[in-house]
């Protein structure tokens, strides 16, 4: 081999001092802050403050006046017998969604996790509705749900379920309102739990899988002994994510059922927003709001004690 | 203990044929290592055999039972892998209990069984632990535990000290040995790492592209190389080959020794070697350079251990010799090994 004395090839490139400004910490930290900072101030901690004020004031729409009233908000939201309905709602709307959602996205993710044909587009159909607007996807189940044109009724009809001609009223049975309410939320919450599911299962080396199919376990062993125990950390984030949307939703009853009938789907992100924006009395209506707070504050705490665990481990 | 036979296996991903037609038979209770570079296939025929993978053509026969459709579990064989696989939300004890219970042990004989298996492994007092609070070397022997805990017919072994340092790997290579020849199990082991190989194998199987290249003894392996790839795939440095007269001649870098060294022997060829570079590694010299007066073209390289203390620097020529007895011929189309022994004037 011979080395030639070749000399490296020269650039123009000079330095810039300003090209290294936010090399420096303590620029760059503040400027990469700020955005989140001023987001969180505007949209999270201003109308929260504003809560905690008018909760405890006479404010109504009709009046700017704040009155300092103590507890009397909250005794007057509690003694209205519609906030224990809506509270009952909330957790069996919250309960049953949520382990439903469990429950099928584990088993979507187990399937979109295999190799089919065709895998690409069941996953994209899947995703289509955490993409939709919640009051377009509400609009067409309120057309799916219709008392006369329902194609639900149709294959009732086909089954049996019905006599010929019959209908089944979604919306105006309390019973039969809750699950579709149920149904329509589970169907939101379904595509972000299982793409989370999706990366936990993919996150299982594949070697553990292959070690207990060697060590002699069958499909629910591995499934029981196995997948499930080390899926279910990634899981308790899905669930905790689903309970948070679901337990502060409104759009949903708001939109299908305007918390009825009567107020049978009534639930307390609605009720709230009935008694404080429409009924105008904005200070029960704060007060009613703050009751979810204890819970979301408490799975507030759960979530951050979970993130600071992974960061550790 | 059982035999391990492969039919004309093949497993094809795509186009590509990972493992392309591979015979094999083991001996009853021997060690027999798949050694090859990676993407050889050695990894996927040990998996075939495991049956973690579906043969695209062939037979499988572990004891004499055709077992190429039958799930893993159905094989009598357990398996460490590279990573040990360790279950992590398990402690060790349950992780060496799990093939036990998988396999139907009732739970109060579990207790006693997984005991003895971590005493062969010197782990009584981790059976509390959980992987991660384990060392390396604490990982792969609860995997070789959790292996063993099953009184398997055959052991598998995919590169088990590739994640050990290079200290603990050669004490941990003298264990598995030790620990193969006490259990007395059939046991296959895939690596790439010749001095693994040639250190635990009875019998080694090298491979190359997906097809065994030579399956015979450490000393077969290395003295009798059956083509080219063999020849300068196991040894450090690897075989020097010449092109000569239409056929390649091969020698390895230690039997390749200065003249004043060996003194004139009967039987021995002496070339001129012309050297270009001395690397001294302590135990041993490397000397490179060429023979001009055969294949200029060729790099050579003699391995001289630190007891030959006769001077050899960049630039001299130095009268070198090979015994008659030490030279191999291939073939210089296909690298196999020549028929016949060529008659070789120096």
């Amino acid at each position: 081999m011979t080395i030639t004395e070749d000399p490296a090839p020269k650039t123009t490139a000079k330095p810039r001092r300003a090209r290294y400004l936010l090399d420096s910490e303590r620029l760059l930290g503040p400027a990469l802050v700020t955005p989140a900072v001023v987001y969180l101030v505007l949209v999270v901690a201003y109308p929260l403050v504003l809560a905690f004020l008018y909760a405890f004031s006479d404010v109504t729409t009709g009046s700017q006046s704040l009155h300092f009233v103590g507890f009397q908000t909250f005794i007057a939201a509690i003694k209205d017998p519609v906030f224990l309905t809506s509270l009952t709602n909330t957790v069996i709307f919250t309960a049953i969604s949520q382990i439903l959602v469990v429950v099928l996205s584990t088993m979507l993710a187990f399937v979109l996790t295999t190799n089919f044909r065709g895998r690409w587009f069941v996953r994209f159909l899947i995703l289509m509705p955490w993409t939709t607007p919640v009051a377009l996807s509400a609009v067409i189940w309120l057309w799916m749900l219709d008392s006369i044109f329902s194609p639900f009724d149709w294959f009732a009809q086909v089954l049996g379920i019905v006599p010929p001609g019959g209908h089944i009223v979604f919306l105006g049975q309390s019973g039969l309102a809750m699950g579709s309410v149920i149904a329509l939320q589970t169907w939101r919450i379904l595509p972000l739990a299982t793409v989370i599911m999706m990366a936990g299962l993919s996150a299982i080396p594949a070697d553990v899988s292959d070690a207990a199919e060697v060590d002699g376990a069958g499909f629910w062993r591995r499934l029981f002994g196995i997948t499930l125990p080390l899926l279910s950390p990634v899981m308790t984030v899905a669930l905790l994510f689903g309970i948070v949307f679901t337990f502060t939703d409104m759009a949903v009853v708001y939109v299908l059922t305007g918390g009825g009938p009567g107020n049978a789907t009534q639930v307390l992100a609605s009720w709230a927003f009935l008694k404080g924006i429409n009924g105008g009395d904005l200070g029960v209506g704060a007060a009613d709001a703050l009751f979810m707070f204890p819970v979301l504050l408490g799975l507030a705490a759960v979530m951050l004690r979970l993130a600071s665990r992974a960061e550790v481990g | 203990m059982a035999v391990v036979e492969t039919k004309s296996l093949r497993k094809e991903f795509g186009a590509a044929a990972a493992v392309d037609g591979i015979d094999l038979v083991t001996g009853e209770g021997e060690y027999l290592v798949l050694l090859g570079p990676s993407g050889c296939g050695k990894t996927t025929l040990l998996r075939l055999i495991a049956g973690l993978e579906q043969p695209s053509d062939g037979d499988v026969i572990i004891g004499g039972q055709v077992v190429t459709h039958l799930p893993p579990r159905a094989r009598q064989i357990a398996m460490v892998f590279q990573s040990y696989a360790l279950y992590p939300h398990k402690t060790v004890f349950a992780n060496i209990a799990f093939p036990l219970a998988a396999a139907g042990v009732p739970r109060d004989q579990r207790p006693d069984k997984v005991r003895w298996a971590a005493g062969r492994l010197g782990l009584e007092s981790l059976l509390d632990r959980r992987p991660r609070q384990l060392s390396g070397g604490e990982r792969q022997r609860v995997a070789l535990a959790r292996a063993l805990v099953r009184e398997p017919q055959v052991f598998l072994l995919d590169e088990p000290l590739s994640n050990l340092d290079a200290k603990l790997r050669s004490s941990a290579r003298e264990d598995l040995k030790e620990f193969q020849q006490r259990v007395g199990v059939t046991t296959i082991y895939v690596t790439h790492d010749q001095v693994e190989a040639m250190g635990l194998g009875d019998r080694i199987a090298v491979l190359n592209e997906g097809k065994i290249q030579q399956i015979g003894t450490p000393d077969e392996i290395y003295h009798h190389p059956a083509n080219t790839f063999v020849a300068t795939f196991v040894g450090s440095p690897p075989m020097n080959l010449l092109t000569r007269e239409g056929t390649l001649l091969g020698f390895r870098p230690e039997q390749f020794l200065p003249v004043s060294v060996t003194g004139e022997r009967p039987g021995q060829v002496i070339f001129e070697f012309s050297v270009i570079r001395v690397e001294n590694l302590g135990s041993d010299r490397y000397v490179y350079g060429h023979l001009p007066e055969v294949d200029p073209g060729a790099r050579v390289i003699a391995k001289l251990p630190s007891t030959v203390t006769t001077p050899v620097a960049a630039g001299d020529r130095v009268p070198f010799a090979v015994d008659g007895a030490d030279l191999r011929y291939f073939d210089q189309k296909t690298g196999e090994l020549a028929a016949g022994t060529p008659k070789v004037k120096p």
